[in-house]
């Protein structure tokens, strides 16, 4: 088991987040923290790449929208090769109507 | 107060640190660091917060509401370290078991809070539930994140409304629906365009609150199938929508699903009308289940006889009791949190005239909770529409408590139309007053034609299909002996019961189902459609399926390309009322001479025949100052020979067209509003038998 499911990197107003493994309701407090760091910053994009991700929980969701309104409100919030269960998901709850969902991210 | 940041545990109970709660807001409330957890009771003596594993069969910590965490008659507790994502809580309370005087405390009970949020257990619909389960309706804390954007109430006025009344469920679950999630919220929203496409600009969804479908389940005697509680009207909990409902219910995600299904109605410019049932709940009477009220404070919250039973002014076993302070604050509460949590734009109160009973079950002149609502803060822009009656023989259509602030469904309505419509003579009086949105009933009151929600069919009842196919009820499936159900339906079958393949008897009935949709899409007030009456839907002479999840309820998505006539008449129909303002006027039309706004007719113009024999009527009506074509006149003949009308004159050198005739096959039986058709001879027209005429003036 992974001690961290994501990693975070911010560069050119780009902030790209890969997620991996379970974004669940132990982990996503801790993605949620991390996140806190980019509020102030001059973020134009959150990516998350989600390729790696299995599961994700409502917890896990809810750091999506965290990061979509404490980030930046103007920022594009994107969400690249999600595996069907997690998308499933997402457009379910209708979360997709915010977010740009993609197969591949092109800065 | 609650964001204090030096919110800080004084108590241990275990691993839990715990401080002093703050009474108000009642239910589980996030502050920093813990859970703020509050419940009302006045005589119970002791209270336990007891906290499940989601979904486990026991609970993994009881924490006692210590004595100092009491303020007045609230038990409030703040618990930190808690992983709230995971978690279940109920309460236990200790107290007199007294049933004779109403108290019927049983401290070995895990009962739900009545302020909960959200609610887990029944989470996938229709799933048989675990029957020795302990707590089977299980309050979850709910963190509220949701991004409403800038999505607000939209605030249509109530003569402009179209509304639509729909089971969230029967909309989709046919597999003919093609939708993703069968049955849900998130369908719902997928079938955004098609309410687009009809025209139709409010929604009204039957109950969503949190009920329990295998309450009073059982095999039905003629099929064998299982009978559910499916319509849901006897909630569990009145602050939390149906998991059942959500596709993500199964991920506990019910509260977003719902909020993005209404935020996307809403971006479509179609509002939301939630049906709300507070006359009672789901634990029925004294052989009930304990779920929650009447093990948390029974004589709060039900109206009891002297001897400790429950009165049963709704037919369910039991009665809320409304005008209590403390119910009445937990309604205002629970609607107030409906508005400014979910943006639903308006309500209408199932059995409303039971809220205006006083605690011994008597009608008062000025029931607080009603004038309560009437007069809210934030509730003031939502609409208030009461059923106005109850099953304890409470009827007041047209002298319902309103403050002029209250609409309401307009029972009479639809009884005369549908008198009308299957030709009963002496009628043409009563339905003047419908056309115009029943002055008779509310002008006394000053209520205006917004009062009134006129509708032919409703879910309680026969669906239109129905009202022209069977002169009475068919409701063996409900296993009840064809007991249930009202006897009063004013239904005509056209000549066969039942279905029947007599192209003469089916012609019929679509001519009068185009009737119908015409009569009630130019009267004055609100005119609601019940979701399925414009593509023709049947439940085979049901008129109470209540308890039907199958296909009997579902709605038949194959029968829009069957009738596709009935579709386009309706959405036609519906258009031409968005078309004239002079059909949508919030207060009543005056005057009977010519040059005024509204003028009645008959066979000779000016000259309407309002006596007994009569089975014909027409109107002409116009919005003065308005150049436009809004000058309509509508001949209705419920005869069943044809009849020559003689024609007003549209004034102003204008000259009649036509929009509609339901005697016409199709496509000619309607155009598009703005392709109406001059008529040769400006001066009569022949109307066929059972058939409505509209014309334009322009």
């Amino acid at each position: 088991m992974e001690t961290n499911a994501y990693n975070i990197e911010m560069q050119d107003g780009v902030a790209r987040i890969t997620l991996s493994g379970q974004l669940d309701a132990a982990r996503a407090p801790a993605l949620q923290e991390a996140l806190k760091e980019l509020i102030g910053q001059p973020v134009e994009k959150i990516v998350f790449l989600a390729k790696e991700l299995d599961y994700i929980a409502s917890a896990g969701l809810r750091v999506i929208i965290f990061a979509k309104q404490r980030i930046g409100a103007g920022a594009q919030v994107y969400l690249v090769g999600a595996q069907p269960a997690v998308l499933d998901v997402i457009k379910m709850s209708g979360l997709d109507t915010f977010m740009n969902i993609q197969e591949d991210f092109e800065a | 107060m609650l964001n204090r940041i030096d919110l800080h545990p004084t108590h241990r109970h275990g691993e839990f640190p715990l401080r002093a709660g703050k009474p108000m807001p009642f239910g589980a409330t996030l502050v920093p660091g813990g859970v703020n957890f509050s419940v009302y009771s006045r005589y119970a003596t002791s209270c336990e917060l007891a906290l499940f594993r989601k979904h486990a069969p026991e609970p993994f910590a009881i924490i006692p509401f210590l004595p100092e965490f009491r303020v007045g008659n609230v038990f409030a507790m703040v618990v930190f370290e808690l992983d709230y994502e995971n978690i279940e809580y109920a309460y236990r309370m200790d107290g007199p078991w007294d049933p004779e005087h109403g108290q019927r405390f049983d401290k070995t009970k895990f009962l739900l809070d009545p302020y909960a949020k959200c609610i887990g257990g029944r989470d996938v619909w229709g799933v048989e539930p675990d029957w020795d389960n302990v707590y089977p309706h299980r309050a979850r804390v709910f963190f509220d994140d949701f991004d409403w954007e800038d999505d607000c109430q939209s605030d249509i006025p109530f003569e402009d409304l179209v509304v639509y009344e729909m089971h969230v469920r029967s909309f989709t679950a046919h597999e003919s629906a093609k939708v993703k999630h069968p049955g849900t919220f998130a369908a719902l929203r997928e079938k955004i365009p098609y309410l687009k496409q009809l025209g139709i600009n409010c929604v009204e969804l039957l109950p969503i609150h949190e009920f329990d479908e295998f309450e009073n389940s059982r095999p039905s005697p003629v099929t064998g199938e299982r009978l559910l509680n499916y319509w849901g009207y006897s909630n569990v909990g009145f602050f939390a929508p149906k998991a059942g409902y959500a596709a993500t219910g199964k991920y506990g995600m019910q509260v977003d699903e719902l909020k993005n299904t209404i935020k996307e109605l809403h971006k479509n410019g179609i509002e939301v009308i939630l049906d709300v049932v507070f006359n009672h709940t789901a634990e029925g009477n004294e052989r009930g289940h304990t779920i929650s009220y009447r093990g948390i404070d029974n004589k709060t919250y039900y109206m009891l006889t002297p001897e400790g039973y429950y009165f049963n002014f709704s037919g369910c076993g039991n009665t809320l009791n409304c005008n209590n302070p403390i119910v009445r604050n937990m309604i205002l509460d629970c609607l107030r949190y409906w508005v400014a949590d979910y943006h639903i734009d308006g309500f209408r109160f199932d059995l409303a005239a039971i809220l205006g009973r006083d605690q011994n079950g008597a009608p008062m002149n000025s029931p607080p909770l009603l004038e309560t609502l009437a007069f809210d803060p934030v509730l003031g822009k939502c609409k208030l529409i009461d059923e106005a009656w109850d099953a304890g023989g409470l009827y007041q259509v047209g002298s319902f408590p309103s403050w002029g602030r209250w609409a309401e469904w307009n029972g009479k309505y639809r009884d005369d139309i549908r008198r009308f419509l299957k030709g009963e003579p002496g009628m043409v009086g009563a339905i003047a007053q419908r056309l115009h949105g029943s002055p008779d009933l509310y002008q006394w009151q000053n209520r205006e034609t917004c009062a009134s929600v006129n509708f032919i069919t409703c879910h309680d009842g026969f669906t239109l299909m129905d009202l022209v196919s069977y002169n009475g009820k068919h409701n063996e499936a409900n296993g009840e002996n064809n007991n249930d159900g009202g006897n009063d339906n004013e239904s005509w079958n056209c000549g066969w019961e039942g279905s029947s393949d007599d192209p003469g008897i089916l012609w019929l009935r679509r001519k009068q189902i185009k009737n119908a949709a015409t009569i009630l899409l130019v009267s004055q007030g609100t005119p609601m459609i019940l979701a399925g009456d414009e593509m023709g839907n049947s439940q085979n002479g049901n008129n109470n399926a209540y308890c039907q999840d199958n296909l009997l309820s579902w709605l038949d998505w194959n029968l829009l390309e069957q009738n596709t006539e009935l579709f386009r008449f309706f959405q036609r129909m519906i258009a031409f009322r968005q078309t004239h303002p002079a059909l949508r006027y919030s207060t009543y039309l005056s005057g009977a001479d010519q040059g005024t706004e509204v003028s009645w007719h008959g066979l000779k113009a000016w000259d309407a025949d309002w006596s007994d024999s009569s089975r014909t009527l027409a109107f002409m009506c116009r919005r003065p100052g308005e150049q436009d074509v809004s000058c309509i006149y509508v001949a209705m003949n419920m005869h069943w020979d044809a009849h020559h009308f003689e024609l007003p004159s549209p004034n102003d050198g204008r000259n009649w067209h036509v929009f509609a005739n339901t005697d016409v096959a199709p496509p000619d039986d309607i155009v598009e509003p703005g392709q109406e058709i001059l008529l040769e001879n400006q001066h009569g027209f022949l109307v066929g038998p059972r058939s409505v005429v509209v014309l334009v003036g322009r």
